[in-house]
């Protein structure tokens, strides 16, 4: 499969999870009540000043595209994390039935779903980089420092590991921690799937597995929500930085 | 595990996400909340000035209870000092018409005693003059005698 291949799978998902989240914020958006809320909107408020205080906390100067962004960013990669916790095989075998073999439900799995997000966030960075400071300026903090201009090549060498470490380092984090976190599924899973017939050992490997997939799903909750935080947090901390006049 | 298209296809959608976002979620929601902070803060101010008010109210209701008390105590004394006055004054008015009622009936008694005594000397008068006409009927000038006898009669 060439470059121009299209994971299935990963689009349709994400592209749910994205349809999901914004189909109830903008539900919730369009009914907004400056009453006494209710219900879903009590739940959508406190995502938005939970995101709202964040970006207050980590974001000093003033951008209306950030808040929104860092919703965007922790609600749709929430989502697709929260897919890890469904039936580890009961979406794929739904799948195959509709003759879409090897489906894998959990789109940050896929590196090219959190790449895809990652570069998209770093070329925000640089656009608002080389907006905020200019292109002379953003070309400077790449080359003048730490050294002073006659330490140039290593300034280059030391900038510039610095800023492609940004997307690659915020990528691979996601992707690292949800496809080990699945990858220990899949293996929990195995367990039970030797069953053949009652016995010791069978019984054994079965309630392991049952407990093992419990605990391991309970504590999957904690990771698919911090990697959605981590993730966010870490745009929000970028764009500050792209906004910041020289340290 | 090939990057791929998916990336563009991913990149793409994040994008429209967020404008989505950006244009339709994110500004009514925290207008809304900013509205509503606003409404809360209001409220919560106007309650403040509402039991301020209310202090002040019970301050000058209290204020204005005690006033009228004293106004009330005054008014009573005036009242009980203007009631004994015409108490006084009607006992006196009392007294004077008694007084006078009795020295009309006094006079009036003094009046029919001396009417009764005029009568009593006219007929006293008659009788004796009668009583010495039937004794003295013969030989006593009946006219001389009657001019003595009526100045008797004075006498009485």
């Amino acid at each position: 499969m060439g470059f121009w291949a299209l994971n299935v799978d990963t689009v349709l998902v994400s592209l749910l999870m994205g349809v999901v989240f914004l189909f109830f914020f903008a539900r919730v958006a369009t009914r907004a009540s400056t009453g006494v809320p209710t219900g879903m909107q009590n739940f959508v408020e406190w995502i938005i000043e939970f995101i709202d205080s964040s970006v207050r906390g980590s974001f000093s100067a003033k951008n209306n595209l950030v808040a929104p962004l860092a919703l965007t960013v922790f609600a749709w990669i929430f989502l697709m994390n929260l897919m890890d916790l469904l039936p580890i095989d009961l979406v794929p075998m739904l799948a195959t039935n509709f003759g879409l073999g090897h489906f894998k439900v959990v789109p940050t799995t896929d590196p090219n779903a959190t790449f895809g997000l990652a570069l998209s966030v770093f070329f925000i960075v640089l656009f608002y980089s080389i907006k905020v400071k200019g292109v002379g300026g953003f070309v400077g903090e790449l080359t003048l420092q730490p050294f002073g201009k006659y330490g140039l090549p290593a300034n280059i060498f030391l900038e510039g590991v610095n800023l492609i470490a940004k997307p690659i380092s915020l990528a691979l984090r996601l992707f690292g921690n949800m496809y080990a976190g699945e990858m220990i599924f899949i293996l929990i899973a195995i367990m039970g799937s030797t069953w053949a017939g009652f016995s010791l050992a069978n019984a054994t490997l079965f309630s392991s597995q049952v407990l093992l997939s419990l605990g391991w799903a309970i504590f999957h909750i904690l990771i698919i929500t911090l990697q959605a935080f981590i993730f966010m947090t870490l745009t929000i901390v970028y764009l500050d930085m792209a906004h910041q006049e020289h340290h | 595990m090939n990057i791929n298209a998916t990336l563009l296809a991913q990149a793409i959608m994040f994008g429209l996400f967020v404008w989505f976002t950006m244009r339709f979620v994110w500004p009514p929601i925290t207008s809304a909340l900013l509205v509503r902070q606003k409404q809360i803060a209001d409220g919560l101010a106007a309650a403040d000035r509402g039991k301020h008010e209310l202090e002040l109210a019970a301050k000058k209701a209290t204020q204005e209870l005690r006033t009228a008390k004293e106004k009330a105590s005054e008014i009573i004394a005036l009242a009980d000092k203007r009631a004994s006055e015409i108490i006084e004054e009607a006992k006196a008015n009392a007294k004077n018409e008694g007084d006078r009622i009795v020295a009309g009936a006094k006079a009036e008694i003094d009046q029919e005693v001396n009417r009764a005594k005029e009568g009593l000397r006219q007929q006293v008068a008659t009788l004796a003059i009668a009583g010495a006409e039937k004794i003295l009927r013969r030989e006593i000038d009946a006219k001389a005698h009657a001019d003595m006898l009526s100045v008797i009669a004075n006498e009485l």
